[in-house]
């Protein structure tokens, strides 16, 4: 044994005499994680958090989170004499008094950006390949919160430095809260300690951003990791992968390295951005003040979506008895999150419901083999997207010069029209890739070769495919309608609670009715009998002898 | 183009471009002979003269042979009155290329310069002998180094970065109108634009916003062209609209072309 | 709890959907050829390639360990030290980058060894776990219950009602004090919103230099910021100022008498052409003054809702709804710009008590 082994044995057996931990290890330390980029695109966001307590353990240090007015005499001499809060002023100082304060400023900055941007994606890829299905809602549920409150903490973490851009951004928060009817002085009343701005505002967001708000995600993320753990990593169908076994790199040491590794790499491609590339630059933006705004205020792009709805809503409102009702606030501001959250969240019960699968699931799907989902998948996309680009449509205007109104007008139409387009055009697409990979388990792969028969037909070989190919075309499982069952049963008495099985079963005719079947045994025998099949008569694929062929 | 050529044959034709020619000349040993500024202020008359000259050919088909403004039968605007926009607003427009103005569009954009500064000098003349108008400034009113850049960022930020944003790089208006981006605007250019107020944006006029405030807004804008940008490359200094998208292609696309060579096959 | 050992689970069946289960594998037309062994590398069989790879690895490792030191040499030798003119942005930017570099490069060839490593001269081989049931077996789940039971009834819960329900009662109770303590976040709304420090006789005055107007000092077409001249009066500390900039503050325009139409009962609110107007937007409270002096639309950047300035700032476009709302003026005796009273209608977004 090496002195490596020697020395890390002495410690484990020292933790293992009165912890037990040695029974845990020995069934992990070469626990099987597989191997695909998308896998590791949670690990980016969580990296990129780490990175984000660490940089903001160090801000903490300087920023001071009080509103208190004072005349800056820092270093930056452009901004001397002028009037701002101890907060922007402390930010300042971090940025051009304290060695690195810039770039830890950055690292934070940039750190949240890719932070919210890679929970977005890894959720994402988490729907598109199913990964929500059972065992796995818990944890669907948890990456939603997360996500949630990861953009809650970016918010108050923007509003923090107190510069005209967050500024505004406040100004705009506390005006979606005023449109809410009934509460919406209050809730606003109390969060500013009165009137807006107030003075109260900073330490407050504060208190959520370096406590609440990051506690509540590190709990979060604790429980998410233990189930991922527990449930084990899905995996991808094919070869040698099935719902009952899990394949993959043993965690150590591969996974170890790799992981370990791909932390410093995430770590290291912020530092670098933060090195090279200027975020927020709010001292030239200058300190907040109420009555000043700057062209082109925007927040950050993860809550621009919501400042994109802002922008495109019509100017619907109207008084009850003289009370306001400010749809054109309160849909953007205040519905359209929970318009979007509430499926969102409920995603994995709703295609439960629909599909009546209520089996463990731990073999992802190909996006294409699930039309429906991946439609509704990108028309969400395209919806979110419109709204994004809606929220810098003064910058779209500029850029491509066209009148903002004309984008405005634009995009009002688009979101509604859009998202329904781009469900059909995916699912077609979804569909004809199914056909071909259909096609190429019956038929073989084309070669490009033309060949002439006796006859004088020119026909184009086709290549047998590779057993694990064709297996990992066919390893999904076949979708079936959910049938409604006869009307009344034998004796003539009508089937319970048949109303909400019959809009079930139009939506699950609506998920599966036209997906393209994969070919069945007699199919695949039938298609490589009749000479064009495969290139190679004689060499037949090997064809499966049971149903259960594992 | 189509304007210039549609003079080829003009009468005058023959006469404009010797008379150019002669001034680009002209122009050119003033360029590299030290030419003194008193000289050019004390012939004003025969700039005015010039100016008479040069401005039949290149503006009078908009705005009249004596600046009094032209309209089309329907009675829209070819080209408003010049009476008494004053020299300011003459060096503005065509100093900064504005005019002569091109193919119509929402607004009238920064262009190549048409003209020499004399020539703009002795048009300026010209038009500001029709009635008198705010003049242009002189360099201690412009000069940057004399003003006071944090009270001037303050007076920027109150009064002009809603459509110029606050660092400057302009934004968008109703109906495909703009605010343009400031830098690399010369002192003077900025003074005239508050004073007479071109296009859509409004007059600040010495009484409102005074000269020394003026020359305070031009000594914060000259400062933050001038500042390095101490983050990074500076990526338009928009603020999150341009952040957002480097975060996304570079940040998670290197990110993820990490997590591609990560997860590849091993060979 | 008990984990299933990953050995134990060989003859795992998934439960329910047996009937769904049958459909979907009939006639499955391909089995599963098994797990493909995975090709050996070029380092596992060239020794040459290895001790290639093994150089690369070293060489980032130590690359990483001399940036890094250079990061410390970089701290000291790019000092952002200000005199009295200030910081130099421009040493400051060379030792963000001095830093960032250093570090980030350190960071990143880190990482990149470590995988590096792994990809290249680690053993490599797949190995295969089979999944446990994530349900526990029927007897234990009924175990499981049945202790629960027990429990259940030793404690009485059900039996004593009264005990039960005083419980809940007492329970339900408690976040109450959490709830009112948090009462003192902020005085109750009220009508503060409505009010501003515009009153009758009130001087208009610049913003930022707080001069009066005298309205010769506008021309038509000039854009004037403005503040109540008792805004200086406000306590330099604290939110007065702050809350007053959010609703008080105006913009005046001059247009040609004739070139906007006055409204009805507004025709006394204009000097000459002069009006004044809330700088606050109507929809979420940004301050405007976007303004097109040859359009008179005032717009707001934020959101791009428009008014027209010459039609008594009704909302024209965008989201905004409610017109901006106008201050009346007048002159007073030394001929300067007055408030003639504070904002007839309610400043900035709206609120449900804006109209009581």
């Amino acid at each position: 044994m090496s002195a490596v082994v020697n020395g890390a044995g002495k410690l484990v057996s020292w933790v293992d005499d009165r912890v037990t931990t040695n029974n845990w290890l020995k069934r992990n330390i070469r626990k099987a994680f597989p191997d695909h980029w998308s896998f590791l695109l949670g690990e980016i966001a969580l990296y990129s958090f780490i990175v984000i307590l660490l940089s903001g353990v160090f801000l903490t240090l300087w920023f001071k989170p009080s509103m208190a007015h004072i005349m800056y005499d820092g270093a930056y001499a452009p901004l001397r004499d002028v009037g701002m809060s101890e907060a922007f002023a402390s930010t300042l100082e971090l940025s051009f008094e304290v060695r690195g304060g810039l770039l830890m400023r950055q690292i934070h900055h940039w750190g949240a950006i890719i932070f919210v941007a890679a929970m977005s994606v890894h959720m994402l890829r988490i729907f598109f390949t199913g990964a929500f299905r059972k065992p796995r809602e818990i944890n669907w549920v948890i990456g939603v919160l997360m996500l949630v409150l990861g953009i809650t903490n970016g918010f108050t973490g923007y509003s923090l430095p107190d510069d005209l851009v967050s500024g505004t951004g406040m100004r705009i928060i506390e005006g979606g809260m005023l449109a809410i009817p009934i509460v919406g002085t209050y809730l606003s009343s109390f969060i500013f300690g009165g009137e807006f701005p107030g003075d109260d505002a900073i330490s407050r967001l504060y208190v959520l951003h370096i406590l609440l708000v990051p506690g509540l995600i590190l709990a979060l993320v604790t429980i998410h990791l233990i189930l991922i753990w527990y449930q084990k990593h899905t995996h991808w169908g094919g070869a040698g992968k099935s719902n009952q076994n899990v394949v993959g790199y043993p965690l150590f040491p591969i996974y170890t390295a790799k992981a370990g590794g791909f932390f410093f790499v995430v770590f290291g491609v912020i530092v670098l951005m933060s090195a090279t590339i200027q975020i927020l630059p709010i001292w030239l933006f200058g300190p907040y003040d109420p009555s000043v705004v700057s062209a082109g205020t925007q927040p950050d792009w993860y809550v621009g979506f919501l400042d994109g709805a802002l922008r495109i809503m019509p100017s619907w409102e109207f008084y009850i008895a003289g009370f306001p009702i400010s749809l054109n606030v309160l849909v953007p501001s205040v519905l359209l999150p929970g318009i979007i959250l509430t499926p969102l969240i409920l995603y994995p019960w709703i295609e439960q419901w629909v599909t009546g699968d209520k089996r463990e699931h731990h073999v992802l799907d190909r996006p294409r083999n699930q039309p429906v989902r991946t439609g509704v998948g990108v028309a969400f996309i395209t919806f979110y997207m419109l709204l994004w680009i809606s929220g810098g449509n003064d910058f779209v205007a500029t850029i491509f010069d066209v009148p903002v109104m004309w984008i405005t007008r634009f995009m009002q139409a688009a979101v509604i029209l859009l998202p329904p387009l781009m469900f059909w055009v995916t699912k077609r697409i979804c569909l004809g890739l199914q056909r071909r990979d259909r096609d190429r388990v019956l038929h073989g792969a084309e070669s490009g070769v033309i060949v002439v028969s006796p006859e004088g037909e020119f026909a184009e070989a086709h290549a047998p495919l590779a057993d694990a190919t064709a297996y990992q075309l066919t390893a999904h499982q076949r979708q079936v309608p959910f049938d409604l069952g006869p009307e009344t049963d034998e004796y003539g008495i009508p089937a319970p609670r048949r109303r909400s099985a019959g809009v079930r079963s139009r939506l699950s005719k609506f998920y599966f009715g036209d997906v393209i079947p994969k070919p069945t045994r007699d199919e695949l025998e039938m298609a490589q009998h009749d000479g064009h099949g495969a290139g190679e008569p004689g060499k037949e694929r090997e064809i499966a002898t049971g149903p259960h062929a594992e | 183009m189509t304007a210039i050529s549609a003079r080829r044959r003009h009468p005058l034709a023959a006469a404009v471009v010797l008379f150019v020619a002669l001034l680009l000349f002209g122009g050119l040993y003033a360029a590299f002979a030290p030419a003194s500024q008193a000289d050019v202020q004390a012939s004003t008359s025969t700039q005015i003269d010039e100016g008479r000259k040069l401005f039949a050919i290149g503006c009078s088909s908009c705005h009249g042979l004596n600046g009094e403004g032209q309209s089309r039968d329907d009675g829209t605007v070819l080209g408003p009155s010049l009476v008494g926009v004053g020299a300011a607003a003459v060096d503005f427009q065509v100093g900064t290329g504005r005019m002569p103005a091109g193919p119509p569009g929402a607004q009238l954009p920064r262009k190549e310069v048409q003209y020499t500064q004399d020539e703009i000098d002795a048009l300026a003349a010209y038009v500001a002998s029709f009635a008198p108008g705010p003049e242009i400034p002189g360099a201690a009113a412009v000069d940057p180094q004399r003003g006071n850049v944090a009270r001037g960022g303050e007076l920027f930020r109150t009064n002009c970065a809603q459509c110029h944003n606050a660092t400057g790089q302009g934004g968008a208006l109703s109906y495909g109108k703009y605010a343009p981006p400031l830098a690399g605007v010369e002192p003077k250019h900025m003074y005239e634009a508050m004073l007479t107020g071109p296009q859509s944006m409004p007059v600040f006029n010495d009484t409102t916003i005074t000269p020394d405030q003026k020359r305070d807004i031009i000594a914060f804008l000259k400062h933050i062209e001038d500042e390095p940008n101490p983050g990074g490359a500076g990526i338009g200094r928009i603020g999150p609209v341009s952040e957002g998208l480097w975060g996304w292609l570079i940040g998670i696309g290197s990110l993820i072309g990490a997590a591609v060579w990560l997860g590849a096959k091993r060979s | 709890m008990t984990i299933s050992r990953d050995d134990e689970m060989s003859d795992y069946t998934t439960e329910a959907g047996t009937e769904l289960e049958r459909r979907e594998r009939a006639g499955d037309p391909i089995g599963d050829p098994g797990l493909p062994e995975s090709p050996p590398r070029l380092t596992d069989l060239d020794e040459r390639a290895a001790r290639r790879a093994e150089r690369q690895v070293a060489g980032m490792f130590g690359l990483a360990a001399v940036l890094t030191v250079a990061f410390l040499v970089a701290y000291v030798v790019f000092p952002i030290a200000a005199d009295e003119g200030g910081v130099d942005v421009g040493a400051v930017r060379d030792s963000n980058l001095a830093l960032g570099l250093t570090l980030g490069g350190a960071l990143l060839l880190i990482g990149i060894g470590a995988i590096h490593w792994a990809r290249k001269l680690m053993t490599s081989h797949q190995v295969v776990h089979e999944r446990h049931e994530l349900r526990s077996n029927d007897e234990t789940r009924a175990a499981a219950l049945a202790d629960f039971e027990v429990g259940a009834e030793e404690s009485g819960f059900g039996r004593r009602k009264l005990i039960r329900n005083s419980l809940i009662g007492a329970m339900l109770l408690l976040p109450l004090p959490a709830v009112i303590l948090l009462r003192d976040l902020g005085p109750a709304p009220g009508g503060v919103k409505k009010n501003t420090v515009w009153d009758t006789g009130v001087r208009v005055v610049k913003d930022r230099s707080f001069t009066p107007i005298r309205p010769s000092d506008m021309q038509v077409g000039s854009l004037v910021v403005a503040m109540p001249e008792t805004y200086q009066d406000l306590p330099d500390h604290g939110p007065a100022r702050p809350n007053e900039r959010g609703k008080a503050s105006v913009f005046l325009i001059r247009m040609q008498p004739g070139e906007f139409r006055v409204e009805e009962g507004r025709e006394n609110w204009h000097v000459d052409g002069i009006v004044c107007y809330s700088k606050i937007c109507t929809h979420v409270g940004c301050p405007i003054t976007l303004y097109e002096r040859d359009t008179h639309h005032m717009l707001c950047p934020c959101h791009q809702s428009t008014f027209d300035l010459a039609n008594s700032g009704e909302a024209i476009f965008g989201p905004a709804n409610r017109p901006l709302p106008q201050l009346p003026l007048a002159v007073d005796d030394e001929g300067y710009l007055i408030a003639q009273s504070d904002f007839v209608d309610p400043v900035g977004p709206s609120f449900w008590e804006m109209n009581t």
